[in-house]
């Protein structure tokens, strides 16, 4: 089976968020790979192992992207890829996400492509399914159950909190949903055999694409951080007039109730 | 020329979902005096539905009824969608951030080669124009974003664009349309309900969420009698998922559902980083921990330091004596 994965590197979940001049800030920060891609690969593991085939990391992103693809092929993937738009795109959107996968993946022949549901940061979800329609496969999104038997796909997903049991076949993307797995964490001869596992880096140049045809559709005016919030108020005396006290200021106050 | 807007909106089990109602309200937001064209699908009839539409602020309705829309698939709903578009070529469309919308808008925008805003929590004018809220980093950050060109594509958070009166006097036409809908290739075999006993959470005013603090299953009960006396939902950590206290489905944070409730009650849940990240941005959070220490304390606006099965019965009664 020829497998891929949709990858991004995102901010470690504990990063506390600067912004200056309307950006994020981002120097020194750690980055990860988005929690929900590692049920992606995690699942791409789980499927080679009973299918056989190759699985194939994809990234969209710069330099610094290598190490997050290599905790990939560390957790037993085989090949990476790093589109590297650093020197080409300053701004970017979802559309512009999608087209480039579009001409990566325009003679690529993939039976079964995974993708986190949401990365963490930007948290639109949209790269998976757009993806999809662009190269005219069908999609399902936050699974919690893959099974493949020949072409035949047999899938749970996860519908805010109800279960759906989904049949579909290959070939066929699927975004990732906590519960799909318990993603591995990679082991010292996995990180040994990721230096040597190939990891191809491509411009847009290379998947014939030039700027325009990728320019974003929407634009950020802003960045900025919620208000600081008040210090909140830790009730005192008797259990019993505290429970009192907070009905009343529930109600009166914040008229919640 | 007035704009004409699209408003995707949602039914299940014959009620229309209330982000549906918000987002007509976001729709005329964007555009005070556009044309609003509520698109309601199923394999019921909808007539009612369509009034109802039309009593919250939609000008006109289409129908589409058809046994392949008894359960949403990308390629049912993105068949009928699309030709609607293509018939009426609206400039702009908008859907609640909904499992629904959050599968199906990509589909479209993709097909329309436009741009999608998602998540949007409020909206602002500059001059006609409109720019997008939404929260970014888990609630850490908002980004403020506008279209490129012509062309509005929102899907909007439950909750956070409050629904406008609904007034029965409107009158407005309700069109059931017939479309075809071929070769699907996902099929819903079977649908497991798991949350859907009582108020949906990503929807709910109220939610009442335990933690590791809630020490078994048999700890949530109280947590569901405050919620049921509060008429909200219940909600919980990912440490009171893993330790199998309740199912998934109910899980608040980074991973799980995003909620903004007007009111959040954080019973024994220490507050990490990840739970924050599903719940900060609600209106007002009461944490109710043993431990004053705990981090949850530090976003709340109230706090009550005491054993929660002693505090939660209390909170009962004192509510049911002022809701009386």
């Amino acid at each position: 089976m020829n497998i891929y994965v949709l990858l991004k590197k995102t901010f470690d979940t504990e990063e506390k968020i600067a912004v200056q001049d309307g950006r994020i800030e981002d120097d020194g920060a750690e980055f990860i790979i988005n929690p929900y891609d590692e049920y992606a690969i995690e699942e791409a593991i789980v499927q080679r192992d009973t299918h056989g085939g190759e699985i194939t990391v994809v990234t969209i992103g710069d330099e610094d992207s290598e190490k997050q693809l290599r905790t990939a092929l560390a957790m037993g993937a085989d090949k990476a890829v790093l589109i590297n738009t650093e020197e080409d795109l300053e701004e970017g959107d979802q559309f512009t996400t999608a087209k480039i996968l579009e001409a990566y993946f325009k003679d690529k022949d993939a039976d079964l492509i995974l993708a986190g549901n949401v990365a963490i940061d930007e948290a639109s979800g949209q790269v998976g399914p757009r993806l999809a329609e662009l190269i005219g496969i069908p999609y399902v999104t936050t699974i919690t159950s893959l099974s493949i038997d020949g072409a035949d796909v047999s899938i749970e997903k996860d519908v805010e909190g109800d279960v759906e049991v989904i049949e579909t076949s290959l070939p066929l993307l699927v975004t990732c949903q906590q519960g799909l797995n318990d993603p591995r964490y990679p082991s010292l001869p996995g990180i040994m055999k990721a230096k040597k596992k190939p990891l191809e880096e491509l411009e847009i140049d290379d998947l014939d694409l030039d700027e325009d045809d990728v320019e974003a559709k929407t634009k950020t005016i802003d960045i900025y951080l919620p208000p600081e919030k008040e210090a909140g108020k830790v009730l005192e005396g008797d259990i019993g007039d505290q429970v009192r006290e907070l009905v009343s200021l529930l109600k009166n106050d914040k008229k919640v109730l | 020329m007035s704009d004409k807007l699209l408003v995707i909106g949602e039914v299940r089990d014959n009620d229309i979902r209330n982000v549906s109602f918000e987002a007509i309200a976001a729709a005329k937001q964007i555009s005070a005096d556009a044309e609003i064209v509520g698109v309601l699908l199923s394999d019921n009839d909808l007539a009612s539905a369509g009034e109802e539409f039309i009593a919250y602020g939609a000008d006109s309705v289409i129908t589409v009824t058809h046994d392949n829309l008894k359960n949403y698939t990308s390629e049912g709903y993105g068949q009928v969608v699309l030709e609607i578009i293509d018939e009426l070529s609206p400039n702009g469309i908008v859907m609640g951030h909904t499992s629904i919308g959050k599968d199906l808008t990509p589909k479209i925008a993709s097909r329309l080669s436009a741009g999608l805003i998602s998540d949007v929590v409020d909206i602002e004018k500059d001059g006609e124009a409109a720019v997008y809220i939404r929260p970014i980093y888990s609630g850490k950050a908002f980004e403020k974003k506008a279209f490129e060109d012509d062309f509005t594509f929102v899907t909007i958070r439950p909750n956070n664009i409050p629904a406008l009166e609904k007034d029965v006097s409107r009158s407005g036409e309700v069109t059931s349309k017939d479309i075809d809908i071929k070769d699907l290739r996902t099929v819903v075999k079977e649908v497991m309900r798991k949350a859907s006993e009582g108020v949906d959470l990503s929807e709910a005013d109220v939610i009442v969420a335990g933690g590791r603090g809630v020490k078994s299953a048999e700890g949530f009960k109280p947590l569901y009698e405050l919620a049921e006396v509060l008429g909200g939902a219940v909600g919980a950590s990912r440490g009171a998922c893993d330790a199998d206290y309740c199912d998934y489905a109910l899980q608040i944070g980074q991973t799980g559902k995003v909620v903004t409730p007007d009111l959040y009650i954080a019973v024994g849940i220490s507050g990490a980083i990840q739970h924050l990240a599903g719940m900060s941005n609600s209106k007002v959070i009461v944490a109710i921990n043993k431990d004053p220490e705990s981090n949850i304390f530090n976003v709340a606006d109230y706090g009550i330091v005491g054993d929660l099965f002693e505090v939660i019965p209390l909170l009962i009664e004192e509510i049911k004596k002022v809701k009386a």
